[in-house]
This record gives C-alpha cells, sequence and structure tokens, in this order.
C-alpha cells in the first residue's frame, strides 16, 4: 500500500497517504474542542473513581476518598426533612387531636399533611375527595360505620378493619342466604323491607313479613329501625348511601353471602403524626362530628 | 504507537491475540463481580422463597409485562423514600430470577405494594382499574379472571429455581402443589403453608380451581413484605 500524504488542492488539507484505484482520502482530524472534551471527561473519569466508591474488590469495594454512600446520604435528607417539619408537626403531636382542630394555625399544616398522605394512601380506595367507591365507604358524608369522631377516625387508621392485626375493627355479618339461616324467600321479603328503610320501596302489608324476619336477625347489628350500631360495626340502612348499592340484587347479594371489606392497619406505614394529620383531613372533608 | 497500526494489520495471528485481550478486558470486568456477588446481598432476616402460588403469580407478572410499566426498585432518594418506603435492598430481590427492578414508572413503584390494599381491592382493581381509580391508564385484566391456572408444572419450577440457588427445601417441594391450592382459597388451612412460608397472605380463590388472577394477587401482595427493615441503618447493612 502506498503511503504518499499529498496536500488536496481544494480544502488545503492532508490525504491519509491510502489510494484505492485511484481514490485518495482526505485525513480530517477531529475537531480540537471535541479532543479536549474526551480527554477531559477520561481526567473526570479518573477523578470520580478515587473520590467516589468504584472499584469492586474480592471483599467489598473501594470506599472512594470522600467516603460517600447514597444510603447514608438519604438517610440524613430524611432526617433533616423531618426535623424541618418537626417544628410545627411537633405542635400537631403534643396537642390534643380535639384541640388541633381550634387551632386554625395548627389545622392547617395537619390538614396539608394528611391531604398529602390521603393522596398517596387512601385515594386508590376511598376516591380522591374521598366520595368512595363501591364497596369502599365514602368519607365526605355523615354516615359512618365505625363512626366520625376524631377519635374514632384516627382509631380507624391506625388499626384498620379486618385485617390480620389484633387491634383492628371487626365486624362479621354471617351468611344468612349462603349458610342457610334465611331460605331464600325470606331473604328477599327481607330485602323488600330494607329497601323502605332508606325510602326506595314504600311500607306496606307485602313488606310486613319481610320487618318480621328483620326484627328477629338484623337489628342486633343494624339497630331497631336500621339505625347502625357503630359500637359493632352494624351500618346504618337508613342512609342515602350504600356501600354495596341500593338495589334489590344488591341486597340480596349482600344478605346472602356478605362482602367483607378490608382495609388495613397503617400503623406500619405511618408515622402516629401523620395518621392524626389523615384523621383531621378525612374528618374535614365533611362529614366529621 | 508501539505497534504500528499497519504491522497489525498484515498479521493476522498478532491481531488475533490483541482482540482476544481486548475483549478479554471487557469480560474481566463484567464476569468478576458476579463471583462477589456474596459481598452485595445485605444480611436482613425474612427474605424468603416465593410460595408455589406466589412464584407462579411471578410468571405472569413477567407475562403479561408488568414490569414495562411499574417498577420494583425504590432508590435511596428522599422523595422516592417518602413516597413509596424503605429504599429497595438487593437482598429483597436475592430469589428473583430474573429480577423486576425494571426501570418504566408509567405506573407506581410497586416494591412495596404488598399490604397496601386490601386483596379485594387488588381483584376489582386488576379486573377493572378505572372503577377504583378513574384515571388511571392500565390496561384491564379481567381475563385473569377466567384463565384456570397452569399448576402442572408447579414442583419442577421449584427444583428448577433451587437448581439455580433459590433454597426450598424438600419438604416445600413435597408441598408444593398443596401450598399452593391452600394460599389460593382463603377459607382453606393455612397453618403449614404460613409455617414454610411467613408472610403469605391466601386469597380468595375458588377452593381447589385457583386462576391466574389468584396468582398474580398472592404476587402483589408479598411485594416488599418480607424483609425486616426495623433498625436496618446503612451502617448495618454494609458489608
Amino acid at each position: 500500500m502506498p503511503t504518499k500524504i499529498e496536500k488536496d488542492v481544494f480544502s488545503g488539507r492532508d490525504t491519509t497517504g491510502h489510494e484505492w484505484d485511484g481514490l485518495k482520502e482526505l485525513n480530517t482530524p477531529l475537531p480540537k474542542w471535541w479532543v479536549y472534551t474526551f480527554a477531559a471527561t477520561v481526567v473526570w473519569g479518573a477523578a470520580f473513581c478515587v473520590l467516589y466508591p468504584s472499584v469492586p474488590s474480592l471483599r467489598g469495594h473501594f470506599d472512594g476518598v470522600f467516603g460517600y454512600s447514597t444510603r447514608e446520604s438519604v438517610t440524613a435528607d430524611v432526617k433533616a426533612l423531618e426535623a424541618q417539619r418537626a417544628k410545627v408537626l411537633e405542635r400537631v403531636n403534643a396537642t390534643p387531636i380535639e384541640q388541633v382542630r381550634k387551632d386554625p394555625q395548627l389545622m392547617a399544616v395537619a390538614t396539608t399533611a394528611g391531604r398529602i398522605a390521603f393522596a398517596n394512601n387512601c385515594q386508590p380506595c376511598h376516591g380522591a375527595s374521598g366520595e368512595g367507591r363501591p364497596g369502599y365507604p365514602t368519607l365526605a358524608s355523615d354516615s359512618w360505620i365505625w363512626g366520625g369522631k376524631l377519635a374514632d377516625i384516627q382509631q380507624t387508621i391506625t388499626f384498620g378493619v379486618r385485617n390480620a392485626h389484633p387491634d383492628a375493627r371487626a365486624s362479621v355479618m354471617p351468611k344468612f342466604g349462603a349458610d342457610g339461616i334465611l331460605k331464600p324467600d325470606e331473604v328477599g321479603a327481607v330485602a323488600d323491607y330494607v329497601m323502605t328503610l332508606y325510602g326506595k320501596a314504600q311500607p306496606g302489608p307485602a313488606t310486613a313479613k319481610g320487618a318480621a324476619i328483620f326484627a328477629e336477625n338484623c337489628v342486633a347489628c343494624h339497630g331497631e329501625k336500621g339505625e347502625g350500631k357503630r359500637e359493632v360495626g352494624g351500618p346504618s340502612l337508613k342512609s342515602a348511601v350504600h356501600l354495596y348499592g341500593d338495589t334489590r340484587d344488591a341486597v340480596i347479594a349482600q344478605v346472602t353471602n356478605p362482602r367483607q371489606g378490608v382495609m388495613p392497619n397503617w400503623n406500619t406505614r405511618l408515622d402516629a403524626g401523620t395518621i392524626k394529620s389523615l384523621a383531621l383531613y378525612v374528618h374535614a372533608l365533611g362529614g366529621g362530628e | 504507537m508501539f505497534i504500528r497500526q499497519e504491522t497489525i494489520e498484515k498479521n493476522a495471528i498478532l491481531m488475533l491475540v490483541l482482540t482476544l485481550i481486548c475483549i478479554s478486558v471487557g469480560g474481566i470486568v463484567e464476569i468478576i463481580p458476579t463471583f462477589t456477588i456474596e459481598t452485595t446481598i445485605e444480611k436482613v432476616q425474612g427474605v424468603r422463597p416465593y410460595t408455589p402460588l406466589e412464584l407462579m403469580g411471578r410468571n405472569i407478572y413477567v407475562r403479561e409485562g408488568c414490569y414495562l410499566c411499574h417498577s420494583q426498585q425504590i432508590r435511596a432518594l428522599k422523595d422516592e423514600v417518602e413516597r413509596y418506603g424503605h429504599y429497595s435492598l438487593a437482598a429483597e430481590s436475592m430469589y428473583d430470577h430474573p429480577f423486576q427492578w425494571g426501570s418504566k414508572r408509567i405506573g407506581p413503584d410497586l416494591a412495596r405494594v404488598g399490604g397496601k390494599y386490601s386483596n379485594d381491592w387488588h381483584y376489582a382493581h386488576l379486573i377493572n382499574p378505572q372503577s377504583l381509580v378513574p384515571e388511571s391508564l392500565m390496561p384491564k385484566y379481567a381475563f385473569l379472571a377466567e384463565t384456570p391456572l397452569e399448576t402442572g408444572l408447579i414442583v419442577n419450577h421449584l427444583r428448577t429455581s433451587r437448581i439455580v440457588g433459590v433454597p426450598y427445601s424438600e419438604d416445600a417441594i413435597a408441598n408444593a402443589s398443596k401450598d399452593l391450592l391452600a394460599q389460593a382459597d382463603a377459607a382453606a388451612d393455612g397453618d403449614a403453608l404460613l409455617k414454610r412460608y411467613p408472610r403469605a397472605v391466601q386469597v380468595a380463590g375458588k377452593p381447589g380451581e385457583p386462576t391466574e388472577l389468584d396468582a398474580l394477587v398472592a404476587y402483589l401482595q408479598v411485594l416488599g413484605s418480607m424483609a425486616d427493615l426495623a433498625g436496618a441503618t446503612p451502617a448495618k447493612l454494609k458489608q
């Protein structure tokens, strides 16, 4: 291969000196800025390897001159954040929950913290503004299953409902239809009566049979007139708010083989201050007592 | 510099030897760290092999490409720890083959989703995500509820996992089918299952006829809930 470097007359650059069947190639060097930048990245890379954790060894790795650790850094970050929040949240924590509600400044802090925690943790079931979903109670109305006072809400959030936690709220509705406690026609009759409680049907001689079955089987948890019993978690049947629907079919389904909703206990995921803030936020959604 | 380009180009053996050296550098850099993998797995308590049902659910997670929209790694960054909980550890995916860390978050991270919602929620949400989260972009996976779970190969699956290092005991392999059915039925006796696999969550399948949805829910409900992270400071996790 002949290597005769020539000067190209048009561009003024050297050729590579190679020739292929009369074709010659210009030797165009890389731009200077590119070469220097490349060299700089090599120097940067080497410096980084010395200063920060880099080369692995058989027992761990080289820690770097700075001894930097992402995990220590994030632990410190979170600690600093908590310290910053503590300035205001500490007062929320130290004040009884009823008192917080009366203090506009503390309330502003708690509802802001509560709103953020709600969006992350509660919204998937209870909806963005606590409107509820079929099977997931509404939090924006005054229809409460386990009570709508601040302390009740705080308790429910802390320990949840029907989960594995020993302090969880728990109520079990018997499977009246599936376990044969009531015959299918009796289930239908009681459904007809229950519908009169929330005004979807008119009471009359036709619902008398259902009323009798109700008095015998349902009043222990749902109350004499279906007003609900919070101490045992029996939901009100008079309310216009329905957890599993207000149609006859929905009532029959629930009496036959009741769905038992589960809420996680949040005390393992959220700290006490956040739960307190959440309780205040939920209380303020519209239905708090 | 030391050997001219022209010399290398004209000497096939020399070129071959130098190519080999060049490539082996890349190989060494990639292969050597796998021999020291033990030093990167933190020593935390509680991480156990997946139950047979969770393992099947994991297969469905992989098959449906859940990892394309959901990551399973909470990075050690303040905002992630705030939203999702404790940053993920290598130890938490040591029995994953392959791990499902993912790199996209069209949906939220799932590394600690286990126990965050009820079983009912997962069933309803997988069947029709928009019924619970109206703004969700997630596709509906209702067909999983109608697809019977293929359980015939579960014993072989556990054995294969053991070959690649997942410590399934003989006892666990012998009872694989039994454990699978027990976990897929909320009314079944789960004592033996929970003894072998602590913190396993029984799901509400039809007795004896688990569906793919049952398996997926069982898998989702255990994510991130195995490792005992109380008091896991960076200094303690370091080896």
